[in-house]
């Protein structure tokens, strides 16, 4: 039996980044939210005990705040001439679950795309021409950087981002990432302290002309109190980030920004551990009346709502539109439909260079404590005489020297006994590691939809994820990789080992979280599910929120782009939606 | 009819007048509503989660358990046939309806130096409020202090009920502060050491006391135990948003700030600074640290570093609106270390005002912490960074684990 519920004017799915800014923005709007959110309710206090957030064993190794397939599945391949297999652990990507979502254990990486990146298609082709980018789906996001501009500053105002800028309102300022976009000010907090590693690898970069500067961070430099009142804390470096809550408020999270102030709230309802089922259609299909879901003990309610909002995991946001029926499912073959289609990832490869008596300190580290060079990203560089399009950000942010998983050896070690065992000794503190982060561009191939097959505890068919890495994109790893291999070079130290990304994407090793795509913004509904104020263009009263919205991924992590798209669609809702209900793009 | 309806009118008002000061005015009300606040009546009375003031969570004594009673004007269960002299007379003199004894966990003796007009006006609140139907044992004392009338022989010792005097030599916000401090507010009812018989002593006021297996500690000038650093500023930011640049309200005084202090009027809060500011301290000088070579000190030096270092920072210096600062904390320094060993064993978590919304919390650590390492840590924290106080033994913290156990 569906127990059916007193209206509210909006419903929020998934209570992680986007819920918790966009409820708040809705409710100081006036409006009624209630935020559903299927795994448990978390707290700082009560969950991230400093007294035993350390645990690797259970946090990092047993995966305690990750969603379990036994929750939620889905089944892979790389191509469609592959059966899709259902995983039996998340591996490759490990969505998040529970009050604050993945932003409660990532790493906090806080960029701001390249202002090219949002006008993809067009800059490549009017830079190389557009024969360059045929083989792709690239495309524009609708919305400029310009426009974003104000949206990254509350979101880094909100979370205390610690960094420093590099163009700020169009003068380069040194120190800064010169090829970022021009910020209207500074970021709110000063640069972390900087470690030994990401010291060395900035001297390094910075002799062969390279750019180096401090990674933007979402941990904490300074003690900081947030626009909303919230304290946070100074980062400790204690080296547990991702895959922990932070048990010393100051790595930026729902939890330490928004939840306290939107817990207050009257008009703002969380009910944890419920399970959205589907967004229910009028019987036209154009306008959602609400959503079903399921409470732990297993009744089913209908939430009735005027506005209904998808702020879960972008793939979980797919699936919902795909099992409720919103907006055309995409089809490879025909290059038609819109939902599941540029499902992007991300490019990544490694490198390690081993030292002899160097006291690197690994354990003194935090999540996005370290320095980052731009020169090969994006198109930060000159693409004309290269044989690819993308490029990669270079990232060295030792994040921990954690004593279970944090066992660096050079190739060739013997995996255990007395040899590994001496190594791991030798090189524990003489490692340095960095590593290339690259952008993922769309191809007619990657994709998701329901799998044929599998299905869920409750009969829904899972999500399929038909994914590999483009030539394009393994070309641009590569020459990234050479680009490492000068930097351990000038690093010196006694053996460097580079890695080079190869075809046929695994779900099995731990790559990255960064899945995006699938419910991508844009201005044309032919190849968009969702328009430039992340409004499905097919049923008006549904939000979807997310890197879902990306066209394509860029050589960053999304976090920064995720938290201003949810305050750039807060404010359509809020400016214009609520005036006048209805399409805020005519298609 | 119209007439009619007038004469009714009047017959009433008339009526409320012979019964007391009962009105039906709004300002009377809203008055009493206010009065309400500044007295915390909500802190004993309303128990956590429950209707307002249909009676509080149990009172632990040192005599023992009394239940707050539900003051609702329910007829059956609360005091909807209770009298304004009734009233009147439970809060002023203790004395309930029917020549029923109080015992002075309601803190009738400070309540005794208010205003007939803001009694009166609480009066008018109070039968305007829901009426909740929800029977309270109070009287959970054992034999013989479970007979009321021994409470006779208390007042005869410690009670000498007088309304409040100003001082015409203080200013007219000193006044005003002691008048809140000394009545509604019975700041002393907590703060004030107690003799035997669990009357105050008059002459350690506000100096700290133990009670409810907490310290609430002492609110003299006394720059070591007191809170003779803090600025009148100090003391309204923490009154107000449980927050100052020191320390983060917990515990009991956290219950009192949210549903009284922070919502006293402005001009309150400054009166109250203003007198707090000129209590006088016991003038006993500051001992000598425990010295850091003392082997406790160097083991709870260790346990600090590892345990606490983080948040409180290797200087004691805390991080404001989030961590306290232990370093010349009264706190910290307070002879009596209860609320020290309490909150290491039970953790702690701060509570959330509008202006100071993020709550901070400190786990517990009686799970992984022993009895001595919980003495040491203490011991080190109250005689490093100009702190000094006596150490804390581990038969302290193995009787506070006991207590909080039950």
């Amino acid at each position: 039996m569906v127990r059916r519920l007193p209206r509210k004017d909006v419903v929020v799915v998934g209570l992680g980044w986007t819920g918790s800014i966009m409820a708040h923005e809705l409710t100081d709007a006036g409006l009624d939210v209630v935020a559903i959110e299927r795994g448990p309710w978390r707290d700082t206090a009560t969950d991230f005990n400093v007294g035993y957030a350390a645990d690797e064993l259970r946090y990092a190794v047993r995966k305690d705040l990750f969603l379990q397939p036994a929750q939620e599945a889905m089944t892979m391949r790389n191509d469609v001439s592959q059966t899709a297999l259902p995983l039996r652990d998340y591996g490759s990507f490990l969505p998040g679950t529970g009050v604050g979502g993945a932003g409660t254990h990532w790493n906090g990486h806080t960029w701001r795309f390249f202002p090219s990146d949002f006008r993809l298609k067009t800059h490549l082709t009017e830079r190389y021409g557009a024969d360059r980018i045929s083989e792709f789906q690239i495309q524009d996001w609708g919305v400029t950087y310009d426009e974003l501009e104000n949206a990254f500053d509350r979101f880094e105002y909100l979370a205390g981002i610690s960094g420093k800028a590099g163009n700020l309102n169009g003068t380069i300022q040194s120190g800064g990432n010169p090829f970022e976009g021009p910020r209207k000010r500074d970021y709110p907090l000063p640069p972390m302290q900087m470690t030994y590693a990401p010291t060395l690898f900035a001297e390094a970069a910075r002799s062969l002309g390279l750019h180096p500067f401090p990674t933007p961070s979402a941990n904490l430099s300074k003690a900081y109190v947030n626009p909303l009142g919230i304290a946070m804390g100074q980062c400790t470096a204690c080296g547990f980030c991702e895959r922990f809550g932070c048990a010393n408020y100051s790595k930026a999270s729902a939890h330490t920004t928004v939840l306290p102030v939107l817990m207050r709230k009257s008009n703002f309802e969380a009910r944890t551990e419920c399970e959205v089922l589907k967004i229910n259609l009028a019987p036209d299909g154009k306008s959602a009346t609400g959503v079903t879901y399921i409470n732990v003990s297993g009744e089913i309610f209908e939430q009735p709502a005027d506005l209904v909002l998808l702020n879960a995991y972008g793939l979980f946001n797919i699936r919902l539109m795909l099992l409720s029926g919103i907006g055309k499912p995409y089809d490879p073959s025909t290059g038609e439909g819109t939902v599941g289609r540029n499902y992007c990832y991300q490019t990544n490869a490694g490198a390690q260079v081993f030292f002899e008596g160097k006291h690197i300190n690994p354990f003194i580290g935090a999540g996005s404590l370290g320095q980052t060079a731009d020169d090969y990203n994006g198109d930060a560089f000159d693409h004309g005489p290269l044989d690819f399009v993308g490029g990669a950000g270079i990232n060295c942010v030792p994040t921990n020297g954690r004593p279970i998983q944090y066992r660096p050896v050079p190739p060739g070690t013997p995996r255990w006994g007395s040899a590994w065992k001496k190594a791991t000794q030798q090189f524990y503190n003489n490692t340095l590691t960095f590593s290339s982060q690259g952008s993922s561009y769309a191809t007619r191939g990657n994709y998701v939809d329901l799998d044929p097959t599998y299905k869920d505890r409750f009969g829904r068919p899972l999500l399929r994820i038909t994914f590999d890495f483009p030539d394009n994109d393994i070309r641009m790893s590569h020459y990234v990789s050479d680009r490492m291999q000068e930097i351990a070079n000038a690093l010196g130290g006694k053996q460097a080992v580079v890695a080079k990304l190869q075809k046929g994407w695994n779900s099995v090793p731990y790559q990255s979280t960064h899945n995006t795509g699938g419910a991508i913004m844009g201005t044309d509904p032919a190849t968009s599910a969702v328009n430039r104020h992340l409004q499905s263009w097919d049923v008006p009263n549904v939000f979807v929120i997310g890197a879902s919205a990306f066209p394509q991924n860029a050589g960053k992590n999304p976090t920064g782009p995720v938290g201003a798209l949810a305050f750039w669609a807060a404010d359509a809702i809020r400016n214009h939606y609520l005036k006048n209900p209805g399409r805020l793009v005519e298609a | 009819m119209k007439q009619a309806a007038l004469f009714a009118g009047i017959m009433i008002a008339a009526v409320t007048a012979t019964e007391g000061l009962a009105s039906d005015q709004f300002d009377r009300i809203e008055a009493g509503r206010y009065q309400a606040i500044l007295s915390d009546c909500a802190a004993c009375h309303t128990r956590p989660g429950g209707k307002p003031f249909a009676g509080g969570a149990p009172l632990e004594t040192p005599f023992g358990a009394l239940v707050p009673p539900n003051i609702t004007p329910d007829p059956e269960t609360g005091i909807g046939t209770w009298s304004y002299e009734d009233f009147r007379g439970a809060v002023k003199a203790g004395i309930g309806k029917g020549g029923k004894r109080l015992y002075p966990a309601m803190p009738y003796p400070a309540y005794a130096t208010m205003k007939e007009s803001d009694i009166a006006d609480l009066w008018a609140y109070f039968q305007k409020i829901e009426p909740v139907s929800n029977h309270v044992v109070s009287n959970q004392l054992p034999f013989p202090l479970n007979i009321r009338a021994v409470m006779i022989g208390w007042n005869l010792l410690n009670f000498s009920p007088k309304e409040f005097q100003p001082n015409p030599d203080k200013s007219a916000e000193w006044n005003r502060g002691a008048y809140i401090v000394n009545g509604a507010g019975h700041c002393g009812t907590c703060h004030t050491p107690k003799n035997l018989t669990g009357a105050d002593k008059k002459s350690e006021f506000l100096r700290g006391a133990n009670l409810q297996s907490w310290f609430a500690p002492d609110l003299t000038d006394d720059p070591h135990r007191g809170i003779g650093s803090w600025s009148s500023d100090d003391i309204i930011a923490y009154l107000k948003t449980g927050a100052n640049r020191f320390d983060i309200a917990s515990g009991p005084m956290a219950e009192a700030i949210t549903a009284s202090t922070s919502q006293w009027k402005d001009e309150d809060l400054k009166a109250v600074a203003t007198y707090l500011k000129d209590i006088k301290g016991s003038g006993t000088p500051v001992p000598q640290p425990v010295a850091a070579d003392d082997a406790a000190v160097r083991a709870g030096k260790a346990i600090y570093f590892d345990r606490c270092s983080a948040c409180h920072i290797s200087s004691g210096a805390g991080q404001a609106s989030l961590f306290p600062t232990l370093a010349k904390a009264p706190i910290v320094n307070s002879t009596d270390p209860t609320s020290l060993i309490r909150v290491v064993l039970e953790g702690s978590q701060a509570i959330g005002t509008a202006s100071k919304p993020t709550t901070p919390a400190m786990p517990s650590f009686s799970w992984n912490l022993s009895d001595a390492d919980v003495a040491n840590v203490l011991t080190y924290v109250r005689n490093s960074w100009g702190n000094a106080a006596p150490p804390v033994t581990a038969s302290q913290v193995k009787d506070m684990r006991g207590r909080i156990a039950r």
